[in-house]
């Protein structure tokens, strides 16, 4: 009997996957997903030097004619706009274009984790609005010599950090709807009006009533709400922004699930 | 015990249909253990729906999609399979190691980066970046991608499309190796010296069917019929029943003559209508013998498409 069981062929070696080496798939990926986007200049380059170089700018070298807190202000508004990026950009155009060129297909092939693909860029997204949050509070700090306690470093950083989410999440629906060469200016067409649109260039004081009472439309202007608060500007209570950006997040990956089912 | 009787992948009366366009129309298709599957066919044939079907990246209409007895959408089937996609562009950027690491973390025992390198034949290429290779360097770091996994079950899409002579025999040496693993391969291809090198079985497809299905030499028999083409007086039914005659039909005013032994069947026909004129005897080629199985299967689908 045991005979004759040895001959049969051996049903290959178990494909249950032993949770570490599901665990080890989605670090991969992780990996694969930052050192990519680290090596490539066309994406970090504009994301990184954008917040930065306008920081600079606007923050340090004009900043004090605008008023004693415009550092401060444009710290918390330069936060919000450069973390914006990595989650339309990273996300979203990644996302729309690896759904043109084949990668998305090869990986719905392969027995890549379902959740893998999207937490890999999720994490190199929260990388790079890491990158830029440090970079601002440092230039804050040295540069405009902007009176920071450590709780409110902290807290814009943690703001910053999970504030590239709703950005993901909003990318990620973009990503779904659309596809070419004409991707990159689509993104940009709602990045730019949509920083500006939320006061992250000019306070929204200065900008007429009606775009003032749109404001709250934009995920952007709850978000820089949140940082304000973070560095001590805070208008308003922050628990109705933080509902606000969460009903954005599961509202466009529920919006981004449906279509990826649907039309892959 | 019955694992052993469980096909490899299996297409059983499958249905997919694009809008008004139906991409496969209740193919049927079985591959099992060891085997090489060659899947031909003129573009638009149904091959790609067959394969996307197989890997799970579309769902039949009506009809079973297995691998290895299991839905291909759940990831335990696809642990089994390895994948070269025709067009799939890689992260330029990540190197040829960093991209054999990350494919064989999705499996449960993969091969190292230093095996899988070796069997595809790009360990010089290791450490250099994936935008900087050759599309025919690109190919082999695919089919390193394909193997990584310690798959049973290859899908090879044109694999060696870009290829220069050398390095494709080098990657039919590799699937042979493979295949004499144990691992099953199911090939598209535009060569037929590609599936005729490497194929067990073929399977030409045309207009979402499965037109003709045999091994190599079967298919190599067909191509070694002679045609005959003829004006004559002669009928047609009288004439295909004759032995030297494989198939006969009538083309307006020509007769078409498939056959094994022209010298035989051409004096005969002389024999028999001394007015013949126009006739001409050809050899068909491999290729030719596929584009004929292929235009016959158009032909016979016209009526039916004007009744519809």
């Amino acid at each position: 009997m045991n005979a004759v069981i040895s001959t049969l062929p051996t049903t290959h070696a178990d494909t249950r996957m032993p949770l570490r080496r599901v665990i080890g798939a989605y670090l991969e990926e992780a990996r694969a997903e930052c050192l990519r986007y680290l090596r490539s200049p066309g994406f970090l380059i504009p994301t990184v030097m954008l917040p930065t170089v306008f920081y600079l700018m606007f923050g340090i070298v004009l900043g004090r004619a605008n008023g004693a807190d415009a550092p401060r202000y444009l710290l918390a508004a330069y936060g919000t706009f450069g973390v914006m990026a990595p989650g339309l950009f990273g996300f979203g155009l990644a996302l729309s274009m690896e759904r043109d060129n084949g990668l998305m297909m090869l990986k719905r092939a392969l027995p890549m984790p379902p959740g893998a693909y999207l937490l890999g860029k999720m994490v190199m997204a929260m990388l790079v609005a890491a990158t830029v949050s440090v970079l601002l509070l440092l230039m804050a700090t040295f540069m405009a010599h902007v009176p920071l306690t450590a709780p409110q470093m902290l807290s814009l950083f943690v703001t910053d950090l999970f504030g590239v989410l709703p950005f993901c999440a909003m990318g990620l629906l973009l990503g779904t709807l659309i596809k070419g060469q004409g991707a990159p200016s689509v993104v940009n067409l709602i990045y730019l009006p949509m920083a500006f649109l939320s006061g992250l260039w000019f306070p929204l004081s200065m900008m007429p009533k009606l775009i003032q009472q749109l404001a709250p439309v934009w995920p952007s202007y709850h978000l820089n709400q949140l940082a304000l608060s973070a560095v001590g500007l805070g208008q308003s209570a922050s628990w109705p922004h933080v509902v606000t950006l969460l009903v954005y997040t599961v509202g466009f990956v529920m919006l981004a699930a449906r279509r990826l089912r649907k039309f892959g | 015990m019955n694992t052993t009787a469980i096909p490899v992948a299996r297409l059983a009366s499958v249905v997919k249909r694009y809008g008004a366009l139906t991409a496969v129309d209740g193919l049927d298709l079985m591959l099992h253990r060891g085997e090489l599957l060659a899947l031909l066919g003129p573009n638009g044939a149904g091959k790609s729906t067959a394969i996307s079907l197989l890997l799970g990246l579309v769902r039949a209409d009506a009809g079973q999609v297995e691998l290895f007895g299991q839905d291909p959408q759940q990831l335990v089937a696809r642990r089994r399979i390895g994948v070269m996609l025709q067009s799939a562009t890689l992260p330029p950027t990540l190197r040829v190691g960093e991209l054999i690491r990350q494919i064989a973390s999705y499996y449960p025992a993969p091969r190292s980066v230093q095996e899988s390198a070796e069997l595809a034949g790009v360990t010089d290429l290791l450490r250099r970046p994936y935008a900087k290779l050759s599309g025919g360097q690109q190919r082999r770091v695919q089919f390193a991608l394909a193997l990584c996994g310690r798959p049973e079950l290859l899908f090879l899409d044109e694999p060696t499309v870009g290829m220069d002579i050398e390095a494709r025999q080098k990657l039919w040496a590799a699937i042979r190796h493979l295949i004499a693993e144990g691992c099953s391969v199911v090939l598209t291809t535009h060569y037929l010296e590609e599936a005729e090198a490497l194929a067990d079985r073929v399977c030409v497809m045309a207009r979402g069917k499965i037109i003709s299905e045999g091994t190599v030499d079967q298919l190599r028999a067909r191509v070694a019929l002679k045609r005959v083409r003829c004006i004559t007086r002669l009928d047609i039914a009288a004439v295909s029943v004759w032995p030297e005659v494989v198939e006969a039909r009538r083309d307006g005013e020509r007769l078409w003559l498939s056959t094994a032994s022209a010298e035989a069947l051409v004096r005969r026909l002389l024999d028999a209508d001394a007015q013949l004129s126009e006739l001409e005897v050809q050899r068909a080629g491999l290729a030719e013998a596929f584009t004929e199985l292929t235009r016959e299967a158009d032909a016979s689908a016209e009526p039916q498409r004007e009744a519809a």
